[in-house]
């Protein structure tokens, strides 16, 4: 290169690429992103966040919650699980041949070929499919993360370090709200070995009045406040935790499929 | 004026030209320095103490940390590295610094902008994505302060005597150009009222953050390193030719790394991301032959100087860019993804090879610059062994205790509890690399502040001496001021 042009020309070959690749790209393949399909369903994903939810992204983007928390949950696979749903005719003997099977972490055609065998001996069954991964084993979520999660964001909190547990599912793993309170108040009451700091500056201790107000901390045994004071949160606070409480992930969809599992009553 | 007719300016005349610029540009940076490896400890702190900044909502991890970042990226490392490209500009030029007080404005413009992105950070008004958190208030100061420094520049790289290009030229035009342009785009996809939606914005702030971090830092730190390379190692750069190869192949791949293996983005991003990224291997290998090469041979042995400054900065860029490529790759990925590797990587590039870098430099260019000697040339060395030991105590700690955390991540069995466990101790550890670099952050700002006092206090002697100088020859001195001008 022998004058400043070639190096303009150079630089903006170079970036312009990236520039479309990994700017413009994403901004047409995902700016214009719209609910998707539940699988198996008629609903759609995600519901958009309203109210305390929404005003609580924002207290957790002012104090940087993602420098030390993830919302994205990763899948290395999926693996097909065969569930036995009727013993049928013979229940002894079924019951029997399907305890010498393999039933989990198995392939689609393994899948079939058991389902196969349990079927020409009487029995009825479902294949699960379910997503496999150190993070899912960790109980942070049911499936991957897919772009489909981050739709209402704004800011998206995706994060990059892990320096305190995933957060893309907290919702549907902790759902009680005090429990969430409680925790960001003091990690340690409800999280023993916790490495995370104490939000003390979202809650208001007061002198406790003639009863309890509303809406204050209830604390586990031994880390009360001190006699006749009570935790109350801010709205801060209460935003934080609605926002948490709103973090579920946890709707198949057609690129993190998965079978759901009802609980039985 | 006449710029045409000065055929032969001489080295002084062009160095004395730069003199405010740079001070301008230095002394806040200096004082950036500071406070960022200040703001680093303190968010440090709460690993040691959790509830240290249980009431104290601005130095709490998110937010020190952040804010942290942000001074040393955008209060240290971009006006310094401008500051030596100013003079490297004009020097290659050989021609005086066009427009010397457009930076001097612009530098200030600049350090009001990063006053009050930090505040806004600390206050809790940050945008929330890395390595862009300052608000719209401080990146419009920053952004206008950028352009006003690249039209000085540019005009003094268009003053030059010599058409042909010396390779530091490609390096730092490529970086004047590069930081509008991802700077303008990051804020006007993400910083305005109608941000791109959803997960888009995770992909642009990656691509953002490493054509920030990795990219210009690579460009500036590189131009410069081949610019003082040479003349301190007092042989050629060896050669031109591998030099323009690792130009092109850095700005090339080097610009589309930086996409996590795991984000939930679509699959061909990652990929492309990590496909890339190997490729950045090409250029890693030729910039360390050029600094083998160039640096093997010489004569010259650096004892603590700018010497080892620069080398000690090259080497740690090899390094820094191998763990980029390492944190690429899918096997190594599953591990440090998520752990201190990555911070690791960062400290190690801003630290470890942009800063030791443009310190070296400045320490050369200032007492040309200057006109007079470093006021304390013995806090050069000092600093070289703080900085040294200090960046691979706190990055070395940071990538091993990264790496530890990963391998128990990994594992379902082991509770998420001991994989912080274990990253704690290292950061414990590393606390200290980091009080080490603070330590040479103050010597290197006690220099600039000293030479910088030193100069306003000859310029007080001469208006002093100027105005008790005696009366009588009106006529004389009239005629006198009027050559001068």
């Amino acid at each position: 290169m022998k004058n400043g042009f070639g190096v303009f020309l150079a630089a903006f070959i170079a970036l312009g690429l990236s520039w479309c690749g990994f700017v413009l790209g994403p901004a047409k393949q995902l700016g214009a992103e719209k609910q998707a399909a539940v699988l198996n369903s008629s609903d759609t994903y995600p519901l958009q966040p309203t109210g305390n939810a929404t005003l609580g992204l924002q207290v957790y983007r002012a104090n940087g919650c993602a420098a030390c928390h993830t919302e994205q949950v990763r899948q290395e696979g999926v693996a097909c699980e065969v569930v036995l749903m009727k013993y049928g005719k013979n229940p002894v003997a079924t019951s029997n041949f399907v305890s010498t099977l393999k039933l989990t972490g198995l392939t689609k055609d393994e899948a079939d070929a058991v389902s196969d065998q349990i079927t020409a001996a009487g029995g009825s069954v479902e294949t699960h499919i379910v997503p496999v991964g150190t993070d899912i084993a960790r109980g942070w979520g049911v499936r991957q993360s897919v772009a489909a999660d981050f739709l209402y964001d704004n800011p998206v909190q995706i994060g990059s370090l892990r320096a305190g547990p995933d957060l893309a599912n907290v919702g549907a793993r902790l759902p009680d709200a005090n429990w969430q309170l409680v925790h960001l108040y003091e990690p340690q009451a409800v999280a023993k070995n916790s490495a995370m700091p104490p939000f003390r500056f979202l809650f208001e201790v007061r002198k406790l009045g003639d009863a309890p107000s509303p809406g204050a901390l209830q604390f586990p045994q031994g880390f009360a406040p001190a006699a006749g004071c009570e935790v109350v949160p801010t709205p801060e606070a209460k935003q934080l935790a609605a926002y948490l409480l709103s973090l579920k992930a946890d709707a198949p969809l057609y690129e993190a499929p998965f079978t759901p599992v009802i609980a039985k009553p | 004026m006449n710029r045409t007719e000065t055929t032969d300016l001489s080295t002084l005349e062009i160095d004395a030209s730069c003199r405010v610029p740079l001070l301008a540009l230095f002394g806040g940076a200096a004082l950036w320095l500071v406070v960022g490896l200040a703001l680093s400890l303190a968010a440090i702190m709460t690993f040691h103490k959790t509830d240290m900044f249980a009431d104290c909502p601005m130095l709490t991890y998110g937010h020190a940390q952040a804010a942290a970042n942000d001074a040393l990226l955008y209060g240290f490392c971009i006006p310094a590295g401008l500051g030596v490209m100013l003079w490297i500009l004009a020097r290659l030029s050989h021609a005086e610094l066009v427009l010397p007080l457009v930076p001097v404005v612009a530098a200030n413009i600049w350090h009001l902008g990063v006053f009050v992105g930090v505040v806004a950070i600390l206050i809790g008004d940050s945008t929330g994505f890395a390595w862009l958190e300052f608000p719209r208030g401080g990146s419009v100061l920053l952004f206008a302060a950028f352009l006003l420094i690249a039209i000085s520049a540019v005009a003094t790289f268009g003053q030059r005597k010599e058409r042909e290009l010396y390779p530091s030229h490609w390096f730092l035009l490529a970086a004047l150009f590069w930081f509008p342009w991802i700077y303008s785009t990051a804020n006007l996809f993400l910083v305005t009222h109608h941000p791109v939606r959803g997960v888009a914005q995770a992909a642009i702030d990656f691509w953002f953050a490493n054509n920030l971090v990795f990219v210009w830092l690579a460009l500036v730190g590189l131009g410069t390193a081949f610019y003082f390379l040479p003349i301190l190692a007092g042989r050629p750069l060896q050669s031109r030719y591998l030099a323009l190869f690792a130009f092109w192949t850095l700005i090339l791949f080097g610009t589309w790394c930086g996409i996590p293996q795991g984000a939930p983005l679509p699959a061909w991003m990652p990929a492309a991301s990590a496909v890339a990224s190997s490729l950045l291997i090409v250029p890693l290998i030729s910039i360390a032959v050029i600094a083998c090469k160039t640096v093997c041979g010489a004569s010259v042995t650096c004892k603590g100087g700018p010497f080892c400054y620069v080398k000690f900065g090259t080497a740690a860029f090899i390094l820094s860019g191998l763990m980029l490529v390492a944190s690429a790759c899918p096997q190594i990925c599953r591990v440090t993804e998520f752990t201190w590797f990555g911070p690791a990587q960062a400290q190690l590039q801003i630290l470890g090879f942009f800063a030791i870098v443009i310190c070296g430099a400045i320490y050369e260019l200032l007492p040309r610059v200057m006109g007079f000697a470093l006021a304390f040339p013995k806090f050069v060395r000092i600093q070289h062994w703080l900085f040294m030991l200090g960046i691979l105590l706190w990055a070395g700690s940071l990538a091993v205790g990264g790496v530890e955390q990963g391998i128990k991540l990994n594992n379902p069995q082991t509770a998420f509890a001991d994989s912080t466990a274990v990253a704690l101790i290292f950061l414990r550890a590393g606390t200290t690399g980091l009080l080490f670099i603070l330590l040479g952050s103050l010597l290197f700002a006690a220099n600039i502040f000293a030479m910088t006092i030193k100069w306003k206090l000859a310029l007080l002697k001469t208006v002093i001496a100027y105005i008790k100088s005696p009366l009588e020859n009106e006529s004389d001195r009239a005629e006198a001021g009027e050559v001068k001008s």
